[in-house]
């Protein structure tokens, strides 16, 4: 992959300033899949304690967002920092939740394996997992409300018990940050209440969570900080104040029918 | 029965020789049996997780490209002045040029918009195709014997000796000892590998451990089942393995016993049908134990499965039809205790929408259950086992209504119709335990909802 000529590259010394204070950080990040740029300059800084939400149309690149801060994907310049430092010096303080389908939910593992995974890194190479991860892992699933399926093979959940599964998942790494690809993707509304009480409880406990989302109708209800994407940032600040009409025009262009489930949204808010 | 029981019943010639296979009874068989049923324990385990990985297909890859490799070591040696027929040397090659036809599907993966399928297909026919006209070329060198290099494409087990079977020996043990150690991460890796890169799994160091593994077994395997059937061995045990078990350790466990199986059966077999190419019994074997496990497995075999939504669908039907003849009586009756009276078919038929056949087809099974009669005059009237069957369902039914309405926060109206799909699966005790939740103590209930006749469908 040849990198892209990096017109608006700032001086590096620049990127330092960027406080550790922030729990993420973004800085003049591009990411091109096969030559075709996805992200563009972005500059991103997430306060500590906000309940963000990553809105934009199809192919806006909000997962690729989110991959890209893990290193999932390559980036092809800028730099990502989470408190400060490079994400792989700070794994312990990111969990991470992908998206429901992107994994085989057939596999042959019960769902108290599944969240149990969350504790491998913990547990280091070549040791099982032991009775005390194991506890957690009940404990999780027992916090996002499916302690009595822990044994369940995870292929015999719905996909509402599978989301909540992950969420257990990302859970017992009791990390600082959160990062949510889609949480509520085809998922019921008692599953989606769950998660999004859990998502609140751990942002009062002042973890910063960020979310992929896609439903305008919930955006001021769910999440107290607001990044408006389309390949590049539109806004990104409080909700209150990004998601208004003008930003959400510049976000999904001239895509008429959501533009009218943006005007929708727009009603709601500040009720 | 021992052994030598089996010598008294076995006395005709044929079943001499297949117990002797079977029991390992001469020093040849023994060893080529073992050899081959090791190679599918190997690939058993190490096939699971390839499976599980989503990556069989890499296997048949890497397995076919093993061919030039082969032949250009043959040729290499031969010009070295040696036999061209060391061993070690031809699986060398096999090694280097497998690996190289993995490479290629990675880069053609990574540099191209090509779907898998397409990258593997290319790599998998353009290798073996080269195999084979390399393998041509080097038959025609003079003065060097290549006879017998293309045993490597179908195997021939019989030509086992010793030190093949201590190799096979140590990559199963390699094999086990390296699935344990890293089972976890293995495990990691296959069902979710983005979460493994997060959490500082180092995946491409994890993928090439797995496909390591499996081209150790690839090679190993070349010369007793043959380079194009060996991704039989990896693929089959653990897809039959996973039609008795949810539960991956036990999987990986069974996938080797029935690996093992295929290898042992499928050499001693082998030996009676001395003209067919033994890797392809293995193969068949394995494929037996496949059928058997697709069809009978617990866990997800077909049968059981069928078994189990039939059962379902029978009780379904019942309660069904004993709920319908209870409330019928019902309203038909003004005084209580309700009197086992008979209906009329057409009051049946009216109280809610059968699908077509359906009614004919629960009667005759209520009947058959001993919980339904025909009077003479045409009318069904409950026996007396029905008649209790009846009242309990249908207090059942209520019960579960009751608790949907009062903690579910469910409209009377919709009720019915989520009580219609639990109630199915009401335990004793979840029957004890929705009393005890709802304080009731009365034998008999009423419907909280109102019970009204559906329309007939013609009349719609």
């Amino acid at each position: 992959m040849s990198p892209l000529p990096s017109s608006a590259a700032r001086p590096s010394s620049i990127a330092s300033d960027h406080s550790p204070e922030f729990p993420l950080s973004v800085h003049d990040l591009t990411v091109a899949y096969h030559r075709k740029p996805v992200l563009w300059d972005l500059d991103l800084d997430i306060p500590k304690g906000s309940l963000a939400g990553i809105v934009g149309p199809n192919g806006a690149g909000k997962s690729t967002l989110l991959k890209a801060c893990l290193d999932l994907i390559p980036k092809t310049s800028g730099e990502v920092l989470i408190y400060g430092k490079p994400y792989e010096d700070q794994r312990d303080l990111v969990a991470y939740v992908p998206q429901r389908e992107s994994v085989d939910w057939d596999f042959p593992v019960s769902a108290l394996d599944v969240v149990a995974m969350g504790t491998y890194r913990k547990i280091g190479w070549f040791k099982r997992v032991g009775k005390k991860q194991k506890e957690q892992a009940r404990a999780a699933l027992e916090q996002v409300g499916i302690g009595h399926l822990a044994d369940r093979q995870i292929s015999q959940l719905s996909g509402g018990q599978q989301q909540r599964a992950f969420l257990a998942r990302a859970l017992v790494q009791d990390a600082e940050i959160y990062f949510m690809d889609e949480p509520f993707a085809a998922v019921d509304a008692a599953t989606e209440q769950a998660i999004i009480e859990l998502l609140q409880e751990l942002n009062s406990r002042g973890k910063t969570v960020l979310c992929v989302h896609h439903d305008l109708a919930t955006v001021s209800r769910y999440f107290d900080w607001l990044v408006l994407l389309n390949m590049r940032i539109v806004a990104s600040g409080p909700t209150k104040e990004t998601f208004t009409r003008e930003n959400l025009q510049k976000a999904y262009g001239g895509k008429l029918n959501l533009l009218e489930d943006a005007a929708h949204a727009l009603q709601n808010v500040g009720r | 029965m021992s052994v030598a029981d089996l010598h008294i019943i076995a006395s005709s010639g044929f079943f001499d020789t297949l117990i002797e296979t079977l029991f390992l009874e001469s020093y040849n068989t023994r060893l080529v049996v073992l050899g081959t049923a090791f190679l599918g324990a190997t690939a058993g385990i190490i096939g699971s997780f390839l499976l599980l990985r989503k990556q069989s297909l890499l296997g048949d890859a890497l397995s076919h490209a093993t061919l030039p490799g082969i032949g250009i070591a043959f040729a290499v040696m031969v010009a070295l002045g040696g036999s061209g027929r060391y061993l070690p040397g031809l699986l060398l090659g096999a090694t280097i040029t497998g690996l190289l036809g993995v490479l290629l599907v990675l880069a053609i993966r990574r540099t191209t918009r090509l779907k898998d399928d397409a990258a593997m297909g290319i790599v998998l026919s353009v290798f073996f195709g080269l195999g084979v006209a390399i393998l041509k070329i080097v038959q025609e060198i003079p003065s060097a014997s290549a006879a017998g290099l293309d045993s490597f494409i179908y195997g021939k087990p019989a030509s086992m000796i010793m030190s093949d079977l201590i190799i096979i020996g140590v990559t199963l043990l390699l094999t086990i000892v390296i699935c344990l150690i890293i089972l976890k991460e293995l495990t990691l890796l296959c069902f979710d590998d983005s979460f493994a890169s997060t959490q500082g799994y180092p995946t491409t160091f994890l993928d090439i451990i797995l496909m390591g593994l499996v081209t150790a077994v690839t090679v190993v395997g070349l010369q007793s089942v043959g380079l194009i059937l060996i991704i039989a061995l990896l693929i089959t045990p653990p897809t039959a393995a996973r039609f008795w078990t949810n539960d991956l350790r036990k999987m990986l466990w069974l996938s080797a016993f029935i690996g093992g199986l295929s290898g042992w059966l499928g050499a001693s077999f082998s030996a009676f049908f001395e003209d067919l190419p033994a890797g392809a019994i293995i193969v068949i074997t394995a494929g037996i134990i496949f059928l058997i496990s697709m069809i009978f497995g617990p866990t997800r075999g077909v049968l059981p499965r069928y078994l189990r939504q039939r059962q379902l669908k029978r009780q379904v039907g019942r309660q069904h039809i004993l709920r319908s003849v209870y409330e019928i009586m019902e309203a038909e009756q003004e005084s209580h205790p309700l009197k086992n009276l008979p209906i009329s078919l057409e009051r049946l038929r009216d109280h809610r929408v059968w699908s077509k056949g359906e009614l004919p087809r629960l009667i005759r099974q209520a009947r058959s259950e001993d919980h339904l009669e025909r009077q003479p005059s045409g009318e069904l009237r409950l026996s007396e086992s029905g008649f209790g069957e009846a009242s309990r369902i249908t207090r059942n039914h209520r019960l579960w209504e009751l608790y949907l309405i009062k903690h579910a926060d469910i409209a009377p109206s919709h009720v019915d119709r989520d009580a219609d799909m639990v109630e199915h699966i009401l335990g004793a005790e979840m029957v004890h335990q929705l009393e005890a939740e709802l304080e009731l103590q009365e034998h008999t209930l009423e419907s909280p909802h109102v019970i009204e006749n559906e329309t007939p469908p013609n009349a719609v």
